[in-house]
């Protein structure tokens, strides 16, 4: 394999990897702070790129962004204090089927909305024959803003957790919830703000990301499912495990195609690794297995 | 077997022969064709329904189950084996020679030779079960999420496999499956002629399937079950073997998928994609959530109106929306299913205190 090409399936794959990554944050976040998992995660990312793309419209590019993340982050408010602040004690169970019906009631809605065409968002820079000549292979700029836009949420999400005040009861809330309640903090507030957070990051991931892939009313559950292996993979809960994970999923799903393996099957080989994952290592590729069987999962 | 369960069950048969007497006497016996559909996918959802409900054991693969054994059946009964009996396979001649294979035609008059359908049933069962099994010893010490995620894995894998395969026709799926003869006189298939036959094997299929289930739960098994939805720990220190019985409850429910799968598939004539989806498998859920968890005839009434709804085209393109809409205001307001609403029962509680 020539140093071009190779180079070319290196950024295929970390561009894939980032973006799995984020979806996995948005699983941690969440996860963290409530213990669930919401599977209506990949509906955040598909949210945020189709409102831009609808916004785009009417507004520049810059201000269309801010707009659908705003939007996402409402609607992501909206379905914590409607479907899940008021419920006591529910089972696990039982909200894992009211987050997979939120999901599935989202795409409906997306689909009588926005129909089943396929759409995207101009490129940032340039355009679709504009490249950029890395290590000999010629890269699309969006690429460079696709990891420039995560890699930055990466870094201001662990800053926002470790200095800031806020961040700081969120991550009580995580550790001990009836601690952090009291200390004074509003527990319930900090889950919805949590599923304000992760609605944001996944829209800002399903808008830096639409140039490249594409946005479609149905994005969401296949995104879901990786960014699930990748949380899983390093570990639930932890966000810098994620980032590595997200990168060694994404390269693994790009060489899976570079050494001849069917397009058809691509997911079939994430989500085998998935399964493996889950027999062999539940606690993740880095978590640690003590703290993983105190969770109650 | 209790009074009360067979009283149950005669209402159960009276009611599915006072449906066909009804369709024919008010010349709407087209209804008929989506009835016996409905029991087919009922029978997979009373099996789905032991796993959830009983075993306690979320499973978001089950439409994975059901292509399985529908794949398997419609595959080996339209792959023509002549070239491979001429061509002098050796497989092929001993299973000829043991009578096990069908000569038929294909539409355009050509001569084929085909593996019996009833050999087919079998091995598509056999093949679900193993498979089950199989995926059952790991996937089953994984709970809740992880649970919930790796058997909505598997479904996923089933669906690209079917989906990627030319040998089960990519995204046209299989067509052209032949009807599957029971017994001389009874066929499972389409023609308008055979439409009551059909309704009525379907209807004994389901209610084998349900009486079936009905004893077992209310067996020795069925007690370790609950105790296992219960509280597993408990369980397991009463020297009930968890693990086993899971993995027990899980390959018998993944078999019922399977003859529902086969049936289904022999009936409508053909098997697609579709079927193995994500979607399928929520909306199994998604019933017998509604019809209470551990409740079989809850599961039963649902999955009858329900699917016999959506069939219908009731629901119009807003199909998957209102499916998702129901799941969610039963988690929300009566997690225990729409036959025993809380309400309901504070209700009676409180007439009875009056009373007394």
């Amino acid at each position: 394999m020539s140093l071009e090409l190779f180079s070319q399936y290196i950024f295929a794959g970390i561009t894939y990897g980032i973006i799995y990554a984020i979806v996995a944050i948005g699983f941690n976040i969440i996860y963290n702070t409530t213990g669930i998992i919401n599977f209506a995660q990949g509906e955040f990312v598909m949210l945020g790129g189709m409102s831009a793309i609808t916004l785009n419209y009417y507004l520049p590019l810059p201000l269309a962004i801010i707009g659908a993340v705003l939007f996402t982050m409402l609607i992501g408010a909206l379905i914590e204090i409607v479907f899940i602040r008021w419920l006591k004690n529910p089972s696990v169970l039982r909200l894992i089927i009211i987050t997979i019906g939120l999901s599935i009631i989202i795409r409906e809605i997306a689909l009588h909305v926005w129909g089943d065409t396929v759409r995207a968002l101009p490129y940032f820079t340039g355009n679709v024959v504009s490249s950029v000549t890395i290590l000999g292979a010629p890269i699309s700029p969006q690429v460079l803003w696709v990891l420039a836009v995560c890699s930055c949420i990466v870094i201001l999400l662990s800053l926002f957790f470790k200095f800031t005040p806020l961040g700081k009861e969120m991550q009580a809330c995580a550790s001990n919830r009836l601690a952090a309640t009291l200390c004074g903090i509003n527990a319930k507030n900090m889950v919805t703000f949590s599923f304000m957070l992760s609605a944001a990051i996944g829209a800002v991931a399903g808008c830096v990301v639409s140039p490249i892939t594409s946005s479609e009313y149905d994005m969401g559950t296949g995104l879901a499912i990786k960014g699930f292996t990748v949380a899983v993979l390093g570990g639930l809960g932890n966000s810098l495990a994620a980032v590595a994970a997200g990168l060694l999923l994404g390269i693994i799903e790009a060489f899976s195609i570079a050494i001849g393996f069917p397009l058809a099957f691509q997911d079939a080989i994430s989500i085998s690794i998935l399964l493996v994952i889950l027999f062999v290592r539940p606690h993740g590729l880095f978590g640690n297995k003590e703290a993983a069987s105190l969770k109650e999962f | 077997m209790g009074a009360k369960k067979i009283t149950g069950i005669a209402l159960l048969v009276v009611f599915v022969v006072a449906v066909q007497i009804a369709t024919q006497l008010t010349g709407t016996s087209y209804y008929l064709t989506q009835l016996t559909m409905t029991m087919y996918s009922c029978l997979l959802i009373i099996g789905l329904c032991l796993v959830m409900g009983y075993a306690g054991q979320v499973s978001l693969g089950h439409a994975g189950f059901f292509a399985i054994g529908g794949y398997t059946s419609a595959s080996l009964t339209t792959t023509n084996l002549l070239p491979a009996l001429e061509g002098g396979s050796s497989w092929v001649s001993m299973l000829n020679s043991m009578g096990l294979l069908t000569a038929g035609s294909s539409m355009f008059g050509e001569p084929l030779l085909t593996v019996h359908p009833w050999l087919a049933c079998l091995l598509a069962i056999t093949i679900t079960a193993l498979i089950a099994f199989l995926v059952g010893i790991p996937v089953l010490k994984l709970k809740g999420h992880y649970l919930a995620m790796a058997t909505l894995g598997f479904g996923i894998i089933i669906f690209r496999i079917v989906l990627a395969m030319e040998f089960f026709g990519e995204a046209d799926g299989i067509s052209d499956v032949p009807g599957f003869t029971l017994l001389p006189g009874l066929t499972v298939n389409g023609d308008i002629d055979n439409r009551v036959v059909n309704y009525y094997i379907a209807a004994a299929v389901l209610v084998t399937g349900f009486v079936l289930l009905l004893n077992l739960i209310d067996s020795r098994v069925g007690r370790a079950l609950r105790a296992i939805h219960g509280a597993e720990d408990a369980a397991d220190s009463m020297g009930i073997n968890t693990a086993r019985y899971k993995l027990y409850t899980f390959v018998i429910s993944a078999v019922f998928a399977a003859v529902a799968g086969v049936l289904l598939t022999h009936y409508t004539g053909g098997i697609s994609p579709s079927d193995a989806g994500v979607m399928k498998s929520v909306r199994y859920v998604a019933i017998v959530a509604i019809g209470g968890m551990a409740s079989l005839w809850g599961a039963l009434t649902m999955g009858g109106i329900l699917n016999f709804l959506s069939l219908r085209g009731f629901f119009g393109s807003y199909d998957d929306a209102v499916f998702g809409t129901i799941l969610i205001i039963i988690m929300l307001f009566a997690p225990e299913g729409v036959l025993r609403l809380t309400l309901w029962s504070k209700f009676k509680r409180q007439k009875k205190e009056k009373g007394s």
